[in-house]
């Protein structure tokens, strides 16, 4: 509405006073010059090692892209599961290898689409789902063995699961060999995305059934992904990101080894999601030293023997928050550069945020250019020949060495005041944080923090050609007729007597994951499965510290 | 000094959870003097209402990612008049498209602060039309 001040035209502050230290977003000061001294100074080469093999700095497989490249899945999912089917096969059409599923906010936490908070969003950020009958629709006439499947589900994720592998079960694929990702990771929607549903302890548990239960019935499926991507987002710095998502992996670990279960028999199935924005440098050594540090905590703290158990597998993209609602246009550059980041730091995925996503949810077109963007990469540009070809460089190994080094220090520092799991229960992790955010949000506003088209290189902004996606309230309107036909048409006393099998379930403390299941295929509702798990586990209520 | 102090309501309306913008607004009011109060994540309009009458503020902000302002904003205006609220200093931040402000305005927003916009503009809206 208002504009105060003068606009930048020219270069940054930080180009204009050319001799002050340069310092990296985690807090590394930045030489003129490296050379091997600098390497051997911060650690040697111990850590580099081959790809394939441990510590796996360098890629977690031999031939990486030699082999194949990365798969490509941008998040998708609006309206309801006939709209989202419809642009998942287009992707699929335009070369695309892989699924990644939004969902809509109700659908997220646990509520039905006819529940009367979820007036004005059912499918607005994603597709809207009630029951298995829209997971059918979704996925209708796509090879589940030849693309995989991630979910984008938290807080509601231990039921998205079961009603993914339902339904795969009823189109006859075998579970057992069934891939696939949920997000899963409850954690860090309490420091950032606020998907949560129950308290913490009953939310993490949650989890753990989930990767129990998957261990034992769908083993190659990868039940959680671990983000350190939306603590980014929140505010957090490269390092912080990784470490953070560390202790969350570790938390989720100890718990699924209280089950009983050896570390072996699940902890290659945990994946991890990060962010791509920033700095190139910073971030391909973020990547590498956590492949390296990672696959020390699993070995060395955990035991675990069976190298597939040490990899970092990760989704490496987004980078949402590096965007600017400014110059819009020049969003798909830095897309490029943000692909280029996560292709030379070894990624298994990416998805690219789109240029116009701080307007809209993304358009057709700006999806087939994210898409292009990857295979201009893989096609042309070379990213695929070699293995980590940034391995070696005097400064990136240093840097790889600082960025370990840094991770550490974060993860002994949440040690050492009570944990994750406490430091997230009390929101200290979320004010920090956020105080983080807010620190970054005057920096840029005062041009300490160099963003072009916010404080430098500023133009007048013309009305950007960009084309807005509808909200079409008549399909929430057939979402809701389509859920009350659902409601009359199944049997009842299944559905009754499912919810109350849950309901005991998880009143004994025991695994829910089968309860679940079994109340999935009788075709309960997301929001009566919640009720039903929420009548014991209560709800989060959070805490708000500044 | 303490008894002048313009109070200022944030609140997240509507379902979404993207709260890194809402909270440095809220960091941003209280560093400019003011006294503010935080609602969290999942406010129905009935709530924001409820805590704006209660907590007797001067202004009431909202915090839209997830683009449900428009009938979000619709119904709290009903709500607000029928408190007596009306006349306070109504706002909006976030992610808004061009078209949903000028709906917004017409719906009866003082002030929208789209993505991009600066936080001293948010402080100094406040102050001339608070003080």
């Amino acid at each position: 509405m208002t504009t105060s001040g003068k606009k930048n035209a020219g270069p940054s502050l930080r180009r204009q006073e050319t001799d002050r230290p340069v310092v990296n977003e985690s807090g590394i000061e930045i030489k003129k010059l490296y050379t091997a001294e600098d390497v051997a100074e911060t650690g040697g080469t111990d850590m580099v090692g081959l790809p394939g093999e441990y510590p796996f700095t360098r890629g977690i497989h031999a031939e990486m892209y030699r082999k194949r490249p990365w798969t490509m899945r941008q998040y998708t999912g609006f309206g309801n599961a006939h709209d989202t089917n419809e642009r998942f096969k287009y992707l699929i059409g335009n070369g695309q290898t892989g699924l990644n599923v939004a969902f809509d906010l109700p659908s997220q936490i646990g509520m039905d689409s006819d529940d009367e908070l979820a007036i004005g969003e059912v499918g607005r950020v994603g597709m809207a789902v009630d029951s298995l009958r829209d997971f059918e629709v979704a996925f209708d006439g796509i090879d589940l063995d030849r693309i995989t499947v991630s979910l984008t589900v938290n807080g509601s994720a231990a039921i998205m699961i079961a009603m993914y592998l339902a339904m795969a079960e009823k189109r006859g694929f075998d579970i057992a060999a069934l891939r696939g990702t949920a997000q899963n990771d409850i954690l860090k929607e309490f420091i950032g995305r606020g998907t949560w549903v129950f308290p913490v302890e009953p939310s993490i548990k949650l989890v753990a059934d989930t990767i129990e239960y998957c261990a034992h019935n769908a083993p190659k499926y990868s039940p959680v992904s671990v983000c350190g991507y939306h603590i980014r987002e929140s505010g957090a710095d490269p390092a912080q990101e990784m470490a953070y998502a560390f202790c969350i992996a570790k938390a989720y670990t100890d718990l699924v080894l209280e089950r009983g279960l050896a570390v072996d028999e699940f902890a290659s199935r945990l994946s991890f999601n990060f962010n791509i924005y920033g700095n190139i440098f910073e971030q391909v050594a973020k990547f590498r030293a956590g492949r390296g540090l990672w696959a020390k905590i699993i070995r060395d703290q955990y035991g675990a023997t069976h190298p597939r158990s040490m990899v970092m597998r990760m989704i490496a993209g987004g980078g949402g928050s590096g965007l600017t609602k400014e110059q819009p246009e020049v969003n798909i550059v830095r897309g490029a550069y943000y692909a280029l980041i996560s292709a030379l730091s070894g990624a298994q995925t990416m998805a690219l945020c789109c240029y116009d996503e701080a307007y809209t949810i993304p358009s057709e077109d700006a999806q087939r250019l994210s898409l292009r963007t990857m295979q201009l990469l893989i096609e042309e540009m070379g990213l695929c020949d070699t293995v980590d070809p940034l391995a070696g460089s005097y400064y990136v190994e240093t840097l790889t060495n600082q960025m370990r080094d840094r991770m550490v220090e974060v993860m002994t520092e949440v040690d050492g005041q009570g944990g994750i799991v406490r430091m997230v229960a009390d929101g200290t992790i979320q004010a920090k944080v956020s105080a983080q955010a807010y620190a970054q949000m005057r920096d840029i506003e005062s041009g300490e923090f160099p963003k072009v088209g916010v404080n430098c290189y500023q133009m007048e902004e013309k009305e950007p050609l960009v084309e807005y996606h509808p909200y079409a309230e008549d399909d929430a309107r057939r979402q809701v007729e389509r859920l009350a036909k659902l409601r009359a048409e199944r049997d009842q006393g299944a559905v009754d007597a499912a919810l109350e099998k849950l309901t005991a379930d998880a009143r004994a403390g025991v695994n829910v994951m089968p309860a679940i299941m079994h109340a999935v295929k009788a075709y309960a509702t997301v929001g009566e499965m919640t009720a039903a798990m929420a009548s014991v586990f209560g709800k989060y209520h959070e805490p708000v510290r500044f | 000094m303490e008894g002048n102090r313009v109070r200022v309501l944030i609140a997240k309306p509507g379902l979404d959870g993207h709260d890194r913008g809402a909270k440095i607004v809220v960091r941003a009011l209280i560093d400019a003097g003011f006294e503010v109060i935080y609602t969290g994540l999942r406010q129905p309009p009935e709530a924001v209402a409820q805590v704006a009458l209660e907590e007797d503020v001067d202004v009431i902000g909202l915090s839209s990612m997830a683009g449900s302002h428009v009938p979000y904003c619709r119904r709290l205006k009903e709500l607000l008049a029928q408190k007596g609220l009306d006349d306070k200093l109504w706002i909006i931040g976030g992610s808004i498209p061009l078209q949903d402000q000028r709906e917004l305005e017409e719906i009866g927003l003082d002030g929208v602060f789209p993505a991009g916009s600066k936080l001293e503009d948010i402080v100094d809206f406040i102050r001339e039309r608070c003080q």
